[in-house]
């Protein structure tokens, strides 16, 4: 075998190396930016609207692939206080369970939660709505302890034992 | 790339998700993730022999059935798992092999083995055949461990089984001076790598019940978080257990591997920079303090203080000194920066444990730095993965567990090449999925398993709504 083909091959093959690891990176790419591109085109869009519009309940979104609940609605679950901050769920329509049990959707570890503590859950018309499953502590919806099944205002805090969370666009 | 945009453009075969399953992407990696090493194999047989080496179609063949079957396992019982973690250990599986077969070849080597041991026999079709055990234990492991949470029942049990197999190989001799193998007659397996699986889902369960008492009542000194002193209890139960197996066994490996994933888990646990402090000080007092009166110990550090000095010695014939750390050095300095090619470099100087311990040295030599690199980075990715599976995950025994499985493979391969490069004291530790032997495979494949689970679970969208009996409309009777 000549030098070059085996120079040739050397370096080709550590280019398909270097590939590899190139398009591993790419595939994880939406990890490190998938996210702020669609908060930064969100945040665009709400700027660009004059203020007073924002209140009224809008026309579907354009495409987008959610199921069009208008501008309002939170997309997504944030957890802000309590041992899993920073988690987030998205809001898909599905219902989410919240306590200690094992099968919870948020599954909390939190002495002061019950195993089956709330659900949060999307009415017919997909506004969301916080209902306590008679927990021993309560689910309190900014200051009050809830009673009845109430929906949730975006960004109000939602306090189970030691867990805060959210709903945000 | 492209899978990005048709996923999120037709979101309608996989909306329920919050995230698309991500399995043709892995499809796609995974193809390239086997032509990698065949055609490194090509290359390897062309320098050699100056043709294609004969084995290279069942190799190829092979590797491509364990990676189809792989995929098609991960499809079925894990469709939301990350798409990463398979094809990256296909690749790092299929290097290893030709890295193995590519030092079967050597002439020296053979020799060497037909003057120790009276016979040579290669060592890549055994390395094959543990890889498919290690894909079977794999596919076991998702198809049959359907939650992780499962195994937080297991906490206890899993502390002591996994002490009992640390113990287990003081009872066997020592080989190499290490005793870190059990003999069972028909195979020798290295207790140490299941080890690692093990007392991760011990710390996760443990920490998690217990991390409030050991993040929140502390004081704080000088702005450190002092822990009272009977929480200090367990870390120091853990230290002094790392310390007898350093004692014992005389392996710096495990015993590093054991206590560094204990400290690594108590910090995600309780976000308390203290115990990383008290980890280092307790690691680097007690292994000082056993590399005073431990002669194989001793001899390890020496050999890395001073390779050059070992090396002569060893030539010189004095027991005790192992010419190796040297050799690798030199293998590394020879490849330089984009390596002497396959199959051209002379790694196979290194002799004993140039296929397993020293395996990296033969990647340094013929890929070069660029090449070790892109290993490391594959490694990386690797951890990355575990890491992000973590972050993905819901539950908190889970979390742990990933960090726990992640920053033991981190550990060992920082182990491994750092002894190797000469950054820390060589320890007898196997670089996952490259080096040959059985354990290592096996092990590795099915911390990949968990790995998968762990993710499959935490990216998986949350189930259906459930049907609500206020849900359905009351039939309206027409006229």
């Amino acid at each position: 075998m000549s030098e070059l083909t085996l120079t040739v091959m050397r370096l080709g093959f550590l280019a398909v190396l270097w590939l590899f690891v190139i398009v591993s990176i790419q595939v994880i790419r939406s990890d490190l930016f998938g996210t702020r591109v669609t908060q930064r085109t969100a945040r665009r869009a709400e700027a660009q609207r004059p203020p007073q519009q924002r209140a009224q309940p809008q026309q579907p979104p354009q495409g987008g692939g959610r199921r069009g609940r208008g501008r309002n609605a939170p997309t997504k679950l944030v957890v802000t206080e309590g041992s899993l901050t920073g988690t987030t769920v998205a809001l898909q329509g599905q219902t989410i369970t919240l306590g200690r049990a094992h099968d919870s959707t948020i599954v909390l570890d939190d002495d002061y939660a019950s195993s089956r503590h709330a659900r949060i859950y999307p009415d017919r018309d997909g506004k969301w709505i916080v209902e306590d499953l008679g927990s021993t502590n309560g689910t309190y919806l900014d200051r009050t302890r809830l009673t009845t099944p109430t929906p949730i205002p975006l960004e109000a805090p939602i306090r189970i034992g030691k867990t805060v969370i959210e709903l945000r666009k | 790339m492209s899978n990005l945009t048709t996923t999120t453009g037709s979101n309608t075969t996989v909306s329920s998700g919050g995230l698309p399953s991500r399995r043709n992407t892995e499809l796609a990696l995974l193809a390239f993730a086997v032509f990698v090493p065949v055609f490194a194999y090509a290359n390897v047989g062309l320098a050699l022999d100056d043709k294609l080496p004969s084995g290279m179609l069942g190799y190829g063949c092979g590797m491509l059935l364990l990676a189809g079957v792989g995929h098609l396992v991960v499809r079925r019982y894990a469709p939301y798992a990350d798409p990463l973690l398979l094809p990256l250990a296909t690749l790092l599986n299929g290097l290893g092999l030709v890295l193995i077969w590519r030092l079967d070849q050597s002439e020296r080597l053979q020799q060497r083995a037909k003057a120790a041991f009276g016979a040579f026999s290669p060592d890549a079709p055994k390395q094959l055949l543990y890889s498919a055990i290690g894909l079977a234990l794999f596919v076991a492991i998702l198809m049959f461990l359907k939650d992780h949470r499962v195994l937080q029942r297991y906490t206890y049990i899993s502390m002591a089984v996994g002490l009992v197999l640390l113990v287990l190989p003081m009872f066997f001799p020592a080989r190499n001076g290490a005793r870190i193998w059990v003999d069972l007659g028909f195979i020798n397996l290295q207790p140490g790598e299941f080890v690692k699986i093990i007392l991760a889902v011990f710390f996760a369960g443990y920490l998690m019940v217990k991390r409030d008492a050991l993040a929140l009542a502390s004081r704080r000194f000088m702005g450190m978080y002092l822990p009272r002193g009977r929480d200090l209890g367990p870390i120091l139960v853990i230290w002094a257990l790392s310390l007898m197996i350093l004692v014992f066994e005389t392996d710096l490996g495990t015993s590093l591997l054991f206590f560094g994933l204990f400290v690594i888990m108590l910090y995600v646990a309780t976000e308390r920079t203290s115990w990383i402090v008290f980890g280092l000080l307790l690691s680097a007092g007690g292994a000082t303090a056993v590399a005073t009166f431990e002669p194989h110990v001793q001899q390890r550090v020496q050999a890395w203080l001073d390779p050059m000095d070992t090396y002569l010695k060893a030539r010189q014939g004095i027991a005790g000194n192992s010419e190796q750390a040297m050799e690798a050095l030199w293998a590394f300095g020879s490849g330089g920066v984009l390596g002497t090619g396959w199959g051209q470099g002379n790694s196979d100087l290194i002799g004993f444990a140039a296929n397993s311990d020293f395996i990296l040295a033969t990647v340094g030599e013929e890929l070069g730095l660029t090449g070790v690199m892109a290993v490391l980075l594959l490694y990386g990715l690797i951890v990355e993965r575990g890491v992000r599976t973590a972050l993905a995950a819901r539950d908190p025994f889970g979390k742990l567990l990933a960090v726990g499985l992640s920053g033991a493979f981190g550990l060992q391969v920082f182990v491994v090449a750092g002894g190797v490069m000469g950054l820390i004291p060589l320890t007898g530790m196997t670089m996952p999925f490259l080096a040959s032997g059985g354990s290592s495979v096996l092990a590795n494949w099915a911390l990949i398993g968990i790995l998968l689970r762990i993710s499959d679970t935490a990216r998986r969208p949350a189930p259906a709504p459930a049907p609500s009996p206020d849900a359905e409309m009351t039939q309206v009777v027409r006229p």
